[in-house]
């Protein structure tokens, strides 16, 4: 099969509600989160994007509506192009997308890891436990508001954490030096120095929630 | 009762044949984090009946370093020591894929000589990262004396890779625009003289273990992966072209001026551990003649982009003369190269398999979202399947032809 002449315009036509989305290289589009799943399953059957590349979420900021975006990329192993989809998850407290490990098996891990980084939820997944972190871990590591540094949390095995009364400690170097924002900045700003200095190696952090 | 699972071979039937006299109940068997055979922290829950495995369940995360996160907390350049130690045992491709993303979002095109460098640079890389595979994969499976070969072909690299960029291992050699330093005299012809002297003796390696009755015997017809199962499970590199796919981005996707080489893309034809490891013996003789090419017409000019001012840092002896520069050299230091917001995806070729980078910018020196895709991740996906209803120590044979890093699994 060929690449068709133009995906996104294809897609579009069959979606109506789908927007283009600003990319610097692949055809990228934005789309509502209830019809990605078609919209993947569309681009597989019609247009030979057979290889699921890659299953991954963006944080757009702790005050940002609609605060959770998934994006898939999905290549063809016969005509050798991408596409990029992308749906805002609906609910910000709750995100939920639609699994696509039914259509392609490597979705599995990503979704997996995605629910463990970022805390969304993939509908009908067959085994969506954390895969990173271990099981029980409280945060969601990705997230924009979990500080670089880590938060103080029990050890996985809870029984040697009552034992030992030991805990995981945020990494020494918390809130800097090397602490940098991405975007338009000045350069005071912008120079790496310890971004939260409400807490030092010698000063704890302030217990979380 | 009879157990749910296919039989991979006769010897398992019997197996399990003269287990249903002695029928108990399944075993739960941790192989790993910390076994020889897993290279690095992968441990496999297995469910046995016997010696057969009936579920394989990895558990990952125990290298888990947050690189994704870190990104988001650095300059572009900062991050590049942290690509180094994704897959570990080829920074060298790290760097250049990363520098190439990077590159992407900033819409810029860097020097022949600098895309020469690269292209020599990340196949050295395959030559020692396929050679510690198979080194390896041949001590798993009961062939001890390829590892002390392969690994003298490697420390000759090593040596390489040490003039060039002055590191042994942690390379760190690429840089947002073009590579730290350029070759130093005479690594040329060093390269050339160690691809002609490596060849007679990849053959030699080879020869250990291409008609090694004991090496076959463990892998042929072991850990058979169909071409669907691997494209629907995200295989890459070896594994993906072992089962018959001929995908190579060096091919599909052309970057750093691979289309200028000749080269062919060995693919298997069943897509057993065995067509794996064929597959990489002849990547190495594939990456040989892509060197010879490059060193045959190695571009003069300049080792980095001379026009991005703003994101390749002057040269040493230009900051200490230059008001200008010296100034430019602090704004790439401390708010690193500046970027255009945007949205990119660049994948490359890596000795495991497509390593991609997805990155949001919103402008500036930092990253504001940046996806490692990891294909020792997606390779490692297909171990539940594929190690069901094997013996035991095919998992150790079926774990080595995967050959995947933790480092750049768990990130």
């Amino acid at each position: 099969m060929t690449a068709p002449a133009d995906v996104t315009a294809a897609l579009q036509s069959k979606f109506p509600a789908a927007t283009l989305r600003p990319s610097g290289d692949h055809p990228a589009l934005n789309l509502p989160v209830a019809e990605a799943r078609a919209a993947l399953k569309y681009l597989r059957d019609e247009f030979a994007y057979d290889f699921l590349v890659d299953v991954t979420a963006i944080d757009n900021g702790v005050d940002v509506t609609p605060r959770f975006t998934v994006v898939w990329h999905v290549y063809s192993t016969s005509h050798h192009g991408y596409v990029r989809l992308a749906a805002d998850c609906a609910n910000d407290e709750a995100p939920v997308a639609p699994t696509v490990s039914d259509l392609w098996a490597t979705a599995n891990w990503h979704e997996r890891e995605t629910y463990d980084l970022f805390g969304i939820k993939f509908e009908n997944h067959p085994d969506l436990r954390r895969i990173l972190m271990w099981d029980g871990y409280p945060y969601h590591p990705l997230r924009k508001d979990f500080p670089l540094a880590g938060i103080q949390t029990p050890l996985p095995d809870l029984e040697v954490a009552d034992l030992t009364k030991a805990s995981v400690k945020p990494a020494p170097m918390m809130g800097g030096p090397f602490v940098a924002s991405p975007g338009e900045i000045n350069l005071t700003d912008a120079e790496p120095r310890a971004k939260d200095e409400s807490w030092t190696e010698r000063r704890e952090k302030p217990a979380s929630e | 009762m009879a157990t749910e699972y296919a039989f991979p071979d006769n010897a398992a039937k019997t197996a399990d044949a003269a287990a249903q006299e002695f029928q108990t109940e399944k075993m739960s068997l941790a192989m790993g984090p910390s076994h020889p055979s897993t290279h690095g922290v992968l441990r496999l829950q297995l469910e046995l009946d016997g010696e057969i495995v009936t579920q394989c369940d990895p558990v990952l995360g125990y290298l888990h370093r947050g690189d994704e996160k870190i990104a988001e907390n650095m300059t572009y350049n900062q991050f590049v020591p942290y690509t180094d130690r994704l897959d570990y045992l080829a920074p060298l491709a790290n760097n250049v894929a990363y520098a190439i993303a990077v590159e992407k979002l900033a819409n810029l095109k860097v020097p022949a000589r600098c895309e020469a460098i690269r292209v020599i640079c990340c196949e050295l890389a395959r030559i020692s990262a396929h050679l510690l595979g198979l080194g390896a994969y041949g001590i798993d499976v009961g062939a001890w004396s390829v590892f002390l070969y392969s690994f003298e072909e490697r420390e000759k690299l090593y040596k390489l890779f040490e003039e060039l960029t002055g590191a042994r291992f942690t390379t760190s050699y690429t840089r947002i625009g073009g590579v730290a330093r350029d070759v130093p005299e005479g690594w040329n012809d060093r390269v050339g003289k160690f691809c002609d002297q490596f060849l007679p003796i990849l053959e030699e390696i080879l020869n250990l273990l291409t008609r090694n009755k004991i090496f076959t015997d463990r892998t042929q017809d072991v850990g058979v992966i169909s071409r669907e199962d691997a494209i629907s499970y995200g295989l890459t590199g070896p594994n993906l072209r072992g089962s018959g796919v001929a995908f190579d981005l060096r091919k599909d996707k052309p970057y750093s001026g691979y289309e200028q080489y000749e080269f062919d893309v060995p693919v298997g034809t069943k897509g057993d551990c065995y067509d794996r490891y064929l597959c990489r013996g002849e990547e190495m003789r594939q990456s040989v003649r892509i060197v010879r090419q490059v060193l045959k017409n190695f571009p003069g000019g300049s080792f980095y982009a001379e026009d991005a001012r703003k994101i390749f840092a002057p040269r040493k002896d230009k900051v200490l003369t230059s008001m200008e520069e010296l100034i430019n050299n602090f704004m790439i230091v401390t708010e690193g190269p500046q970027m255009p917001a945007g949205e990119v995806y660049f994948e490359a070729e890596n000795p495991k398999g497509a390593l991609g980078f997805f990155i949001v910018s919103k402008g500036g020196g930092v990253p504001y979202r940046m996806k490692i895709r990891s294909p020792s991740f997606c390779n490692l996906s297909i171990l539940p399947k594929v190690c069901q209803g094997n013996l035991v120590s095919d998992v150790v044979s079926i774990l080595g032809s995967l050959d995947f890093v933790m480092g750049e699994c768990d990130r």
